[in-house]
């Protein structure tokens, strides 16, 4: 058995355990901001996803888990606009979300989010000026000089500042990831993206990652949909965890049914001990993603 | 004993060893050369080096008595204006076909196959169609180096152009791009260095179709000089000749690596540090 499919045992657990979980379709308004309704994601034979039904607050900062292969990326690129339901739609402020990406929603993937021949100032830059530029896409004079400090601004804000001259490649893994959220930021989107963000940073660097989105994500009031591996991560950022997994399975056709949100729980961060507690009750072997 | 393998030369070594080759090589070809005129004065197979400066003074020093012209230098600037403005229209139809082809999925479907089918043909079997059609001058030499090196450029950049990371052209319409901005802001960029080393890559191709379209029909040349002085056996003349093409393919090559390494900085220290890792 391996790793992930294990943390998923434990995130059973964890929510067998969870007394106080709520309905939230019953708390919703009747104008949500991002609503899911029925959306299947099928190629050919293969189902990924099947019924999936939710509603989304503006500011809430949502976890995804679920073993790979489980429709947890699909249905990211489907908010992203790269990918389209075989049925339903995903409705963000009464538009259905149009199926190419825009500055509505932003992403920063696990790499390759920057571009390597532009500096760290200018792949900031680059995010102002590609939607006025039209020509060009470039701006020049007075609009630039107010561009390039908005954009110093956003740099010191990540941390950055001292590099603004660097090229990616000269950058580290975090610095990086830093530089593809701060580009994403410019455009101010409605919904940020983040795929497995920081899978591939060591554990340290991680730490300051998550201190940095957690800042970011409450100084912007964002609303962050992020895909991880790591479940401590999904506990310690989300206000909402989604566990991605397929409720029916055929074991001679296992393409043949999808994957839904298992399990849909809100994370209440004021009551810290929360994790602690369920920590506490698995016992610390339980989890593996918590003993690393 | 360190293995083989592990064994690497010093940096003065490595020159030294580099040079030594040619050094060989011109001590063959002397030694060869003395046998031959010892044997036979007239010899013309193997000249000394005599010859060598002789002909290049009669050839490169000397007005022709014909035309008043230097020979060598004139012949040098015909083929070297055909080969740059041939490979320069090459160059220019590679990027723009390569972007075309390699970025918008609706171009790739029209014209991928007809560039695949026209790059299958060999340039030298249509080269008579040129003459044919478009007369023994200029543009009929130009067009054979564009013929020849075109495709392979188009399928080089579209290929490299294929190779931008989705997620960045994905990240690009995130921060509100548009098609065109974001081919001239994110993919234009990125393989113009590319594009020189492919350039750098074609020269050879575009020197063999240089020397073969003057070699049939022209009235000056560094090709056409070597066809025309080999009716009398001039070694003399055929040989610098040859070292000076030579020399020229080399000077092209090493100008466009320090214009690549010199207008984008950010892509070779990429590459050095991805061939440390």
């Amino acid at each position: 058995m391996n790793v992930e499919q294990q943390r998923l045992k434990q995130a059973d657990k964890i929510v067998s355990l969870n007394q106080v979980r709520t309905s939230r379709e019953e708390k919703m308004s009747t104008q949500p901001f991002i609503r899911v309704h029925n959306l299947w994601k099928e190629y050919q034979q293969q189902v990924v996803l099947e019924r999936l039904n939710t509603h989304v607050e503006q500011g809430e900062f949502i976890t995804i888990v679920g073993a790979s292969g489980c429709g947890k990326t699909t249905f990211l690129k489907m908010l992203l606009g790269t990918e389209r339901p075989t049925r339903g739609c995903i409705v963000l402020e009464d538009e259905p979300i149009p199926d190419e990406p825009n500055a509505d929603r932003g992403i920063v993937f696990q790499k390759y989010s920057v571009f390597p021949h532009l500096t760290v100032l200018e792949n900031i830059e680059i995010a102002g000026e590609l939607e006025h530029g039209w020509l060009t896409g470039r701006l020049f004079g007075n609009r630039k000089r107010a561009l390039r400090k908005q954009a110093i601004s956003m740099l010191e804000a990540v941390g950055l500042g001292n590099a603004s001259k660097k090229y990616p490649h000269q950058l580290s893994g975090g610095m990086q990831q830093r530089l593809a959220i701060a580009q994403s930021l410019l455009k101010k989107p409605k919904i940020l993206l983040l795929d497995e963000p920081f899978g591939a940073l060591d554990p340290g660097i991680r730490k300051d990652m998550h201190k940095l989105v957690l800042n970011l994500w409450r100084e912007y009031k964002l609303t962050i949909f992020m895909i991880t591996h790591d479940l401590h991560e999904a506990f310690l950022l989300g206000t909402r965890l989604w566990v991605f997994d397929k409720v029916r399975s055929d074991p001679q056709a296992p393409e043949a049914y999808g994957a839904r949100i298992t399990y849909d729980l809100p994370i209440d961060r004021e009551d810290a001990n929360d994790f602690e507690q369920l920590k506490e009750q698995l016992g610390d072997a339980e989890i593996p993603a918590l003993s690393k | 004993m360190r293995r083989l393998i592990n064994q690497k030369p010093s940096r003065a070594a490595a020159v030294a060893l580099g040079i030594l080759p040619f050094l060989l090589l011109l001590l063959l070809y002397m030694l060869a050369s003395e046998a031959r005129l010892a044997e036979n004065p007239n010899d013309k197979l193997l000249p000394a080096f005599g010859s060598f400066v002789d002909a290049i003074d009669r050839l490169a020093l000397t007005p022709s008595r014909r035309t008043g012209e230097l020979v060598f230098w004139q012949d040098t600037l015909s083929s070297l204006s055909r080969l740059l403005l041939g490979i320069g229209i090459s160059a220019a139809i590679g990027l723009v076909f390569g972007i075309i082809i390699g970025a918008l999925p609706l171009a790739r479907a029209k014209l991928a196959p007809l560039v695949t089918a026209i790059s299958l043909i060999p340039p030298m079997a249509i080269l008579p169609v040129l003459f044919i059609i478009l007369g023994l001058g200029e543009l009929s030499k130009v067009v054979l180096i564009v013929i020849g090196t075109a495709p392979f450029l188009i399928r080089d950049m579209e290929a490299r152009v294929r190779e931008i990371p989705a997620e960045q052209i994905i990240k690009a319409q995130t921060l509100g791009g548009n098609s065109w901005q974001i081919i001239i802001r994110v993919i234009l960029p990125q393989v113009l260095p590319r594009l020189l080393a492919a350039v750098r890559l074609s020269l050879g191709a575009a020197w063999l179709f240089l020397i073969a379209a003057e070699a049939i029909a022209s009235t000056d040349g560094l090709g056409y000089r070597i066809f025309l002085v080999r009716r009398y056996l001039a070694m003399d003349v055929i040989l610098p000749y040859v070292v000076w093409i030579t020399f020229l393919a080399f000077a092209t090559d090493y100008l466009l690596r320090v214009l690549s390494v010199k207008a984008f900085p950010w892509f070779h220290t990429q590459a050095d540090q991805e061939q440390k890792a």
